[in-house]
């Protein structure tokens, strides 16, 4: 059974225009690059240039951050969900 | 494109900074996205303000609270369309923080100006672009009677 990463809003357009992609991985960051690779379009809007993930982009694997867990190398299996959720902060 | 809330949630966010005052108030906007891009809100979430470092001037919407409404907005088949937030004592305009700290575009970010605890205006933008250069245009509000 495929991982699921579920796709916000501002990143749809170059998902496909889908909420939902299903992905084939063993770790957070092997979903990722299965994500990209199937949608190369999204690389940019979550990656910087350095390949590091963008400093706004927050990853969770189920209810967990993967930022206090192994990042890239948490291990993820097939009934875990991955959310991407972009950061939501501004003020005067 | 505009904005499409009704009368009783726009109230409703409003009264959210005047609570909060004189700290800046933060929530979600949930509902719908139209064929031509237009936005109906039908749903808002207000939210804890993370940044407890500078209540006044700063808010910050925890990515965990954020994942919580929006895997129960897809349960109610509804979308985060926006954000909102107030502005104490300061206009309801984007400043140059709120831009830096917008990420969803496509998505509405909501001002309130809140002067001396009394909410005055609130405005609405619509993020474009990609985030090497993304900006903030000014969007309608269309408020409709409370359903």
């Amino acid at each position: 059974m495929p991982i699921k990463v579920l796709i916000p809003t501002p990143l749809r357009p170059y998902a496909g225009k889908q909420s939902v992609v299903e992905v084939t991985a063993q770790t957070a960051g092997e979903a990722l690059s299965d994500l990209v690779a199937q949608h190369p379009d999204l690389r940019k809007h979550l990656f910087s240039e350095d390949g590091k993930l963008r400093s706004f982009v927050n990853v969770y694997v189920n209810d967990e951050d993967i930022r206090y867990l192994s990042k890239e190398a948490t291990l993820v299996k097939e009934t875990d969900t991955i959310s991407i959720v972009p950061s939501v902060a501004g003020g005067r | 494109m505009a904005l499409t809330i009704p009368a009783a949630l726009r109230d409703q966010l409003r009264q959210h900074g005047e609570a909060t005052y004189p700290h800046e108030c933060c929530g979600v906007l949930l509902g719908e996205f139209g064929e031509d891009g237009a936005k109906i809100v039908k749903s808002i979430q207000p939210c804890g303000n993370t940044r407890t470092d500078s209540l006044a001037n700063r808010y910050q919407i925890s990515p965990a609270e954020l994942l919580r409404i929006q895997r129960e907005a897809m349960l109610a088949d509804q979308d985060i369309v926006g954000f909102y937030h107030s502005h104490p004592d300061h206009p309801a305009h984007w400043s140059a923080t709120d831009l830096a700290e917008a990420h969803w575009t496509g998505c509405s970010y909501l001002i309130t100006s809140v002067e001396q605890g009394r909410a005055v205006l609130t405005h609405s933008f619509l993020l474009l672009g990609q985030e090497e250069n993304k900006r903030f245009e000014d969007e309608v509000i269309a408020v409709i009677a409370h359903e």
